[in-house]
């Protein structure tokens, strides 16, 4: 219990370019415990999804290393789901087939399998959509197929890369709810990527700060807002004061950054 | 919207030749409210082209037919439609016209065969690696330069008058297009899908099967269907330059009779079997594509 989930130990990630390298991410250094929701606050440009495809063995790291449970991650893993900012769907398969994917990569399907898809589907609000293709889906609905998709694999541990960042601002604050409830039922584990500090604050349980460039973490901010949280939680004095701790954090590390 | 399409290869009419490209526009009026139009309407609004086929075909053997006669020409220059259709019955009655059809269609199958194989699977590696695909498309391209008329001749002299000569002419036809439309189509597959399957940890073969094949069929589809048409051309080109046997080697032998009438048979022929195996690839390509289908729906 004390061990961390996942482990991030002086991770730097260079892209090379043409006859040179771009340092993306510098000497990130952070830990997960389990049941914990983190969430990674950073300005575009500052490594936040380098980051995440790092922890989640998509990339592997110029330098460093991750250890998930304790074993150093060289691939991807079978136990972290992902959910990406584009809606990964694919047009030819309807939900309740999208959802299915990742099960079916692993074994040929039951009936149990089936069934606990369309469950899950209904939890989501969808029943009436497992049918349907994702050309006939609103944003909103697509991205739920997709969080649908990485839950329905109980994963040890959720990777979410700015996942409603494509949606408008009130289907956005909707799924954050719904998010925000399933992970507590589930005692799920996350790391979520964001820009939106009043999201970070709203959903973690610690917001680490990213920023500069190449990406640095300038700070980790524990967020000791009561739960189950709601969205009046964030208009009380308290909130606000973790708000600007975040802001300041962030602006020192682009005054870094610029020097 | 497929149905719209297939008005880029209409097919030559029936008469062959004295109405070309007369389009199929003359269709009784379509319904404007689908609540009165009943079934029949409703039939009209949805296969337009076979709706307005009967009047189509009508009104060309009308016109064939009255120009015969208005200019009064030799039947070996321009038989009437009742000559053509005496000619094809007595043909269907001795057995030639199955035996000629059917070994054009032979060579248009096989050719198909082994040329969209090939197509596939150089198609699939071309797509997957630039760097053989940027050393090898110099020479694909320069292989399409020479005309098929061309290089027939050498195929017949290498490997006889009989079958296999026509099958290569037909490979060469139908290669070209189903190659370039499956690099493509595996070239455009979504990179943020292949991600998908790379965090799920998918292998080679469920890569290709659930992501990379479904991901190109719709633009594979689209050389498919000019493949199927371009077989047809081959097998005739083939069997123009030597053969004892085929729709190709009629054309040939009527010419050398004057025997109009069975060109005209041999080419009405010829575009029953295009127009079949365009209108398969239409069929399978409506089925296996049918999520393309659906419009947008409101929701959320």
């Amino acid at each position: 219990m004390t061990d961390p989930l996942l482990q991030a130990q002086n991770v730097s990630h260079n892209y090379p370019r043409r006859n040179r390298v771009m340092p993306a991410l510098a000497e990130v250094s952070l830990s997960l415990r389990k049941h914990e929701f983190v969430c990674v606050v950073g300005n575009s440009g500052s490594g936040k999804s380098t980051l995440l495809r790092i922890l989640g063995g998509l990339l592997t790291p110029t330098a460093g290393e991750v250890q998930f449970k304790g074993i150093p991650v060289r691939g991807p893993q079978p136990e972290i789901g992902f959910v990406f900012q584009n809606t990964n769907l694919m047009p030819w398969r309807t939900a309740l087939e999208n959802v299915l994917l990742p099960l079916e990569l692993q074994k040929p399907l039951d009936g149990y399998d089936r069934e606990r898809a369309g469950a899950a589907l209904t939890l989501m609000g969808l029943e009436a959509f497992a049918d349907a293709y994702p050309s006939q889906l609103s944003g909103g609905m697509a991205q739920r197929v997709t969080l649908t998709r990485a839950l329905l694999q109980s994963p040890a541990l959720l990777l979410l890369d700015e996942p409603f960042g494509a949606l408008d601002a009130l289907t956005r604050e909707r799924l954050n709810q719904e998010l925000l409830r399933l992970c507590r039922d589930r005692k799920q584990t996350a790391l979520m990527i964001t820009h939106s500090i009043q999201e970070a604050v709203f959903l973690a349980d610690r917001v680490l700060v990213l920023s500069g460039q190449p990406g640095r973490l300038q700070g980790a901010i524990s967020v000791d807002l009561p739960r189950p949280r709601t969205l009046e939680m964030l208009t009380w004095p308290q909130a606000g004061a973790l708000i600007s701790e975040i802001r300041a954090c962030l602006a020192t590390g682009a005054q870094e950054a610029a020097r | 919207m497929m149905k719209d399409s297939s008005i880029l290869f209409p097919g030559a009419p029936a008469d062959g030749g004295t109405d070309q490209g007369k389009p199929p526009a003359i269709e009784p009026t379509a319904p404007q409210d689908q609540r009165k139009a009943g079934r029949v309407g409703d039939w009209v609004a949805r296969y337009p082209a076979l709706a307005a086929f009967p009047f189509v075909l009508c009104a060309s053997l009308l016109l064939w037919e009255a120009l015969v006669r208005w200019q009064d020409y030799p039947v070996f220059i321009l038989p009437r439609p009742g000559h053509v259709i005496q000619k094809a019955l007595s043909m269907a009655a001795d057995g030639s016209l199955l035996r000629h059809s059917r070994a054009t269609a032979i060579e248009v199958g096989a050719g198909l065969l082994i040329g969209l194989t090939l197509a596939f699977v150089l198609g699939y590696w071309l797509g997957r690696s630039r760097t053989l695909d940027r050393i090898l498309s110099p020479y694909l391209v320069a292989s399409q330069t020479i005309p098929v008329v061309a290089i027939a001749p050498l195929l017949v002299i290498w490997f006889g008058s009989g079958l296999l000569s026509k099958v290569l002419v037909t490979t060469v036809m139908v290669f070209f297009p189903t190659l370039v439309s499956t690099v493509v189509g595996i070239r455009n597959v979504d990179p943020d899908l292949r991600e998908l399957m790379r965090s799920l940890r998918a292998g080679r073969r469920q890569l290709f099967l659930k992501l990379e094949l479904p991901a190109a069929l719709p633009v594979i589809f689209a050389g498919l269907k000019l493949s199927v048409i371009l077989a047809v051309v081959g097998a005739i080109v083939g069997e123009f330059v030597g053969a004892d046997v085929g729709l190709g080697f009629l054309i040939n032998l009527g010419r050398g009779v004057l025997d109009t009438p069975m060109i005209f048979v041999a080419v009405l022929m010829i575009v029953l079997l295009a127009q079949a195996m365009y209108w398969s690839v239409t069929l399978l390509e409506n089925y296996l594509l049918r999520w393309k289908q659906l419009g947008l729906k409101d929701g959320d």
